[in-house]
């Protein structure tokens, strides 16, 4: 059960003045079960990228492989593949549009042709998952604060049972607060509903805590594709490309130029205290 | 004088069903007292639904007070006759990019706001110049806002703001939809607004390390004004600050955490050179 991206290649508006190579020779395999982050600055590509995964977009060359089938062979159900790999879009909230919340998310698979009953059930189980107060369900969405509209949305792409789930910036315009209990949800239901991952965001902050693999974009390209330590090691390199490395990342390598013998590859705040408190200890023995 | 002053000041959304009768009322301004000096920088912090974007929006006049006064510049917000003049000195610039900008070409764009209160042409030029220059665009005058990066086309919006000389700008999550290189590069525009033209600035925003350099630090929660302060009084209170579903800095927050764990690291420390100077010494 995978992904594979082979060679693909992306042109939009080919042929016009307009003409840009959005995806340029992209190979990638994507594991069952992972959670990836996906890091780039606006415009490196990561959009379009993520909207091949369920071919919203046909690669202009190049293949790609859902669980060993070519999705571009004549034939292929490109319908159900969207229900394999749900994607959540920026902003998914403005997409709410009926009375109840309840009613919203039985959309998507009722659209899949599931009956009334099971369609309810699926959105039962989803509504379930996003963590989503019961008392709430049969009220109208717009009513809901905006962490909570974004989580009907997300209940939306669930209730269609993706075994991929792919997540455009699902924190944008959250509170601190907001921001944790969505990606704590997201990484509750990658471990309860055993599904794939993918998660787009421009908090380096949050890639470091939640991901286990990362991949950074630039101009159509994957610049770097490995565990978060590894690819922050590369700091300078990510703000040469409009990114940069989690704060702390940066405070360890201020201190090791100080002399303190921390360790540089700390990405999240656990990894920084420990390292520090070793190394205070080390120093005044 | 103080350049914004609330007092007592109430925002109620009131919704009404189709015969008019009201069928819920919501509090989101509840008794908001609160002064800002002209040329300050000042953040506005809280959780989504805790009443910031009411209150920016009562600053420009596109909502008014229910209860309560506020004055702008010394001008009545509730006076009909004031609105014009509000609107111009303090100007708005909100979260998504695509929704500011309306012209083709970006001079177009800046030169909007002006045009449209009638300013004579030589003088819209000399705006158009200036804004874009104050927010580092100049060499994208004559290009397409549409190619421009989301940073870009928030430097855009806030020149055309500047381009109707406003005393002060409130920016409502300007950075919400932004990569990390335009988050810097609109709040370091933003910054020398305030600093270069005296602009006064008023920031809301969800990410806590932008309000670090802040004069003034306001936190709000259910329409109230819960906490005031400079940065380092707010950031010094990481529970408080949690228990109305913010957060601090992550350097703040690993200070805090050094701090539990035994280490002499004194409280509220804002930037990465302070935590690291603090550390040393204890080497």
């Amino acid at each position: 059960m995978s992904i594979i991206l082979d060679h693909v290649n992306y042109v939009y508006s080919a042929g016009t003045a307009y003409e840009k190579h959005a995806l340029k020779d992209i190979s990638l395999k994507i594991e069952d079960g992972q959670f990836i982050g996906i890091i780039g600055h606006t415009g490196s590509g990561k959009s379009t990228l993520i909207q091949h995964l369920n071919g919203l977009i046909r690669a202009t060359s190049g293949a790609i492989y859902y669980n060993g089938e070519d999705i571009y062979d004549k034939g292929y159900p490109l319908q159900k593949l969207r229900g394999k790999v749900g994607l959540v879009f920026q902003y998914p909230e403005h997409q709410l549009f009926e009375t109840t919340i309840f009613k919203d998310v039985c959309f998507g698979p009722k659209n899949q042709g599931l009956s009334q009953n099971e369609a309810e059930l699926k959105a039962f189980e989803a509504l379930r998952a996003v963590g989503l107060s019961e008392r709430l369900w049969y009220q109208s969405p717009f009513d809901l604060s905006g962490g909570q509209k974004r989580r009907v949305a997300i209940a939306g792409v669930l209730a269609m049972k993706p075994e991929v789930l792919i997540l455009d910036e699902p924190t944008a315009g959250l509170d601190p607060k907001g921001r944790d209990e969505i990606l704590d949800q997201v990484v509750r239901m990658h471990r309860e509903l055993h599904i794939t991952v993918i998660l787009v965001s421009h908090s380096m902050e949050d890639v470091a805590n939640y991901v286990g693999r990362l991949i950074v974009m630039n101009r159509g390209q994957v610049m770097f594709d490995g565990v978060p330590r590894e690819v922050f090691a590369h700091y300078q390199e990510l703000e040469a490309v409009g990114l940069s490395a989690p704060q702390v990342t940066y405070l360890m390598h201020d201190l090791r130029r100080r002399g303190l013998s921390v360790d540089e590859s700390a990405t999240t705040l656990e990894e920084a205290k420990a390292s520090i408190l070793r190394a205070l200890q080390v120093g005044s023995k | 004088m103080n350049f914004i002053e609330a007092r007592r000041l109430v925002h109620e959304y009131i919704r009404r069903d189709e015969e008019g009768n009201v069928e819920s009322i919501q509090t989101a301004l509840d008794h908001v007292d609160l002064d800002i000096e002209p040329g300050k920088f000042v953040a506005v912090l809280g959780h989504n639904g805790s009443g910031k974007s009411t209150f920016a929006k009562h600053l420009n006049v596109l909502l008014t007070p229910t209860e309560g006064t506020l004055w702008v510049d010394g001008k009545d917000a509730a006076d009909e006759e004031n609105l014009w003049e509000i609107r111009k000195n303090a100007g708005m610039v909100f979260q998504n990019p695509d929704n500011q900008i309306i012209a083709s070409v970006v001079e177009e764009d800046v030169g909007f706001g002006p045009e449209n209160i009638g300013v004579p042409t030589p003088e819209i030029l000399k705006r158009v110049d200036q804004s874009l220059k104050s927010v580092g665009m100049s060499e994208y005058r004559t290009h397409s806002p549409n190619k421009l990066s989301g940073g870009q086309k928030q430097r855009v919006a806030i020149a055309g703001v500047m381009a109707m000389e406003p005393k002060c700008i409130v920016l409502d999550e300007p950075t919400a939809m932004l990569d990390p290189n335009g988050r810097r590069e609109v709040l370091s525009a933003v910054q020398r607004l305030n600093e270069e033209k005296g602009v006064t600035i008023i920031l809301i925003t969800h990410y806590m390390e932008e309000v670090v350099d802040a004069d003034q630090v306001f936190v709000m929660d259910q329409g109230k004004v819960v906490m005031e302060g400079t940065p380092r009084e707010i950031f010094s209170q990481v529970e408080t600050l949690k228990q109305y579903r913010l957060d601090v800095p992550q350097i703040t927050l690993l200070a805090d955490e050094l701090r539990k764990a035994g280490l002499a690291v004194p409280k509220g420390i804002l930037t990465r050179q302070e935590l690291v100077d603090v550390l040393c010494r204890l080497y």
